[in-house]
């Protein structure tokens, strides 16, 4: 764990101990401003606060060269600020990022415009995702044209190969998005992503929104591109089925906290947690017929007002005193996985 | 045995008339719900699922109509109905749960407001009665505290506790059917199992028929008796479910069955139909899936009877997986 982080990570193949993306300790918050009433009222001496969300809770996370991670988690864990955060559109509150062992915030000119091209994000809605009054040519072609990795001069077979890559027929680029189904669309925000020459995707529930036969289409794209262009995946889903069949790693997020991180077997197998432990539970799966549905009790608590302690602990069965009082770190309890509980402790 | 179903469909065809030409969303549908039992109703957008659900409702608005077909609700024939009478059914007898519970729910009424409402739309009984209605109704689907809850707005619910309230309302006449247009596919994991659960235990005490739609072969896994897969507006394979899910015969069931995750080993590249939905404006005559279709041949041209290739086992297809089957995993 304590591999020496160097100062530069020279981009060989050898250099495995270094990862490609490192979080440490990063928190995002949210405040909704006080509106000119409520300031008043403060200035009149009443009791208002500012609502603060913390949607990302001092994350550590790692992710090496030519690996897939999923990061899993039900809405309002924070799973999708952190992708955010990774593919560096959005800056953290707190806490270090780390773009192949350098601080991205001690980048400064072309380093730092490297960083942020080498990560790219496909996004869940291909639809509001996509300018709907540029043709397919443009969104694909305009990021590499401004970045000089393509001219005008060879604009057209440039375009024509992202398109092809995709799996789109290049014949349709003058067409506009609304022209296509959902799941052509998604190809098409899978073309722009991978335009650039990126080396690290954030793809953020980049399938839910399809049907099933076609959710099967694009999941195979991602893996054929993986293979063929050595690329990194952050592959967050709700979706536990998706990442367990296309992740090498999976991290549990609950309420702005990874509670738990494991090789993808572990955590189908083995899972610590006992909230990946409900997850896993409450999924359907086509092989259990006609079966009581298990049932975690509890609504999953707001951001906004999250429990103290362990934020699992109101809806945990195996809760006790302590989990009420201190949050638990996450901790390793065999190579390679860490799970943030209590009760580990007594073990 | 002869006990009436408490939904026979027959030869349903619901058509849009649209300016671009008539889409026959459900062309010649037919199948049973037996009381106390559960339908899942599969199928991708698309499939026509949704409109087949609509037209038992008789809510399908211009330019759709049902252009033919019987819905036998206990043996009355809820397409030859008027308005009027469609209406003191609806919300009574039959009701509907939707994917956006915000489409049951008015924003600006408080819970309470709305449930005596429905409760007095189809029933003569004092409101304090009705109150009381409303508030087991709210504690049977797993809402705390139902006194309280009934004073709140919508707004005020998580999207997990919205369905409930849903939930609740159609079950507030004991209804003898339940339509469900993908009630749970907007929640998440843990929430969805909640509910899944309540549904089991309800259809289970209660008697009451449901039809589930969804485009989730795992929750109706779990939770149907009956399954019918849906293609461009017609079922093309219907059977116990788990005999489908194990032994599809069709191949379209067979690939849907096949692109689910957990079918395939992991890192593998996932077993995809190729190509996508056709349109229904511009279907092709004969076997709609056959442009898709690893078995297709030439007469794959002429659309294919729904037939029996086993007691209870319908499918659509000339050339069905018949043969002495490999494990399907």
């Amino acid at each position: 764990m304590s591999a020496s982080l160097a100062e530069h990570a020279p981009r060989t193949f050898s250099d495995t101990e270094t990862p490609m993306v490192e979080l440490r300790g990063v928190s995002r918050r949210f405040a909704k401003k006080l509106d000119l009433a409520a300031k008043l009222a403060r200035k009149l001496g009443a009791d208002v606060k500012e609502e603060v969300v913390h949607a990302v809770d001092k994350v550590d996370l790692r992710v090496r060269k030519g690996e897939v991670v999923g990061l899993v988690g039900e809405s309002g864990c924070g799973k999708s600020t952190l992708g955010r955060i990774v593919a560096g559109i959005l800056p953290q509150s707190d806490g270090e990022v780390f773009w192949k062992g350098q601080e991205v915030g001690t980048l400064t000119g072309e380093a730092a415009r490297q960083s942020k091209l080498q990560r790219q994000m496909i996004f869940q809605d291909p639809y509001a995702s996509l300018n709907p009054r540029m043709r397919v040519a443009d969104i694909v072609g305009e990021a590499p044209l401004v970045h000089g990795l393509t001219r005008r001069s060879e604009f057209d077979t440039y375009v024509d190969d992202q398109m092809r890559r995709a799996g789109l027929d290049p014949a349709f680029k003058r067409r506009y998005p609304h022209q296509f189904s959902g799941g052509q669309r998604q190809r098409i925000g899978i073309a722009r992503a991978l335009a650039v020459q990126p080396e690290f995707i954030v793809c953020d529930e980049a399938v839910a929104a399809l049907d099933v036969s076609i959710q099967a289409q694009i999941l195979n794209l991602f893996m054929r591109l993986r293979r063929e262009l050595d690329l990194t995946y952050l592959f967050i889903s709700h979706d536990l089925s998706v990442v367990e069949h296309l992740s090498d790693r999976v991290v549990i997020m609950y309420l702005g906290r990874v509670v738990e991180e494991a090789p993808t077997e572990t955590i189908f197998r083995r899972a610590n947690h006992p909230y990946t432990r409900s997850l896993l539970d409450s999924v359907p799966r086509i092989e259990n017929r006609k079966r009581a549905f298990t049932v975690v009790k509890g609504e999953i608590p707001s951001p906004l007002n999250p429990p103290t302690g362990c934020h699992f602990h109101p809806r945990c069965p195996l809760a006790f005193d302590r989990c009420k009082a201190e949050a638990p770190a996450l901790r390793e309890v065999a190579p390679g996985h860490r799970s943030a509980c209590h009760l580990n402790d007594a073990a | 045995m002869t006990e009436t179903p408490t939904l026979e469909v027959r030869n349903l065809r619901t058509h849009f008339f649209t300016r671009a030409g008539v889409v026959k969303a459900v062309d010649d549908v037919s199948f049973t719900v037996p009381r106390g039992k559960v339908l899942g109703l599969v199928g991708e957008s698309g499939s026509g699922k949704s409109v087949t659900g609509f037209s038992v409702m008789g809510l399908v608005d211009p330019p759709g109509r049902i252009v033919d077909g019987q819905i036998l609700f206990k043996g009355q024939d809820l397409a030859k109905l008027s308005d009027e009478e469609m209406r003191k059914l609806r919300g009574n007898r039959i009701a509907m749960i939707f994917q956006d519970p915000m489409m049951t729910l008015n924003p600006v009424l408080r819970v309470d407001t709305q449930m005596i409402e429905t409760v007095l739309a189809h029933e003569k009984v004092p409101e304090a009665e009705a109150r009381a209605r409303a508030r087991d109704a709210l504690g049977m689907v797993g809402i705390p505290s139902p006194e309280e809850r009934l004073k709140s707005y919508p707004h005020q619910f998580s999207g997990g506790m919205r369905q409930r309230v849903a939930i609740a309302i159609a079950l507030l006449h004991r209804p003898d059917l339940i339509v469900a247009d993908e009630p749970t596919t907007a929640l998440d994991v843990t929430i969805q199992g909640q509910i899944l659960a309540e549904v089991q235990k309800l259809a289970a005490t209660t008697g009451t028929s449901l039809i589930w739609i969804t485009h989730d072969l795992s929750v109706v896994a779990g939770l149907a008796d009956d399954i019918a897969v849906m293609y461009a507006g017609k079922i093309v394979e219907q059977g116990d479910v788990g005999e489908v899910l194990d032994h599809p015969l069709h191949p379209y069931t067979h690939g849907l069955i096949g692109s689910v995750p957990s079918r395939n080993r992991r890192g593998e590249p996932l077993r995809q139909i190729p190509g996508m939905t056709p349109s229904l404006l511009s279907l092709k005559p004969g076997c709609a899936f056959r442009a898709r279709c690893p078995r297709a041949q030439e007469d794959c041209a002429e659309m294919p009877e729904l037939h029996a290739w086993m007691p209870g086992r319908l499918a659509r297809c000339h050339h069905p997986h018949l043969e002495p089957r490999e494990e399907a995993a």
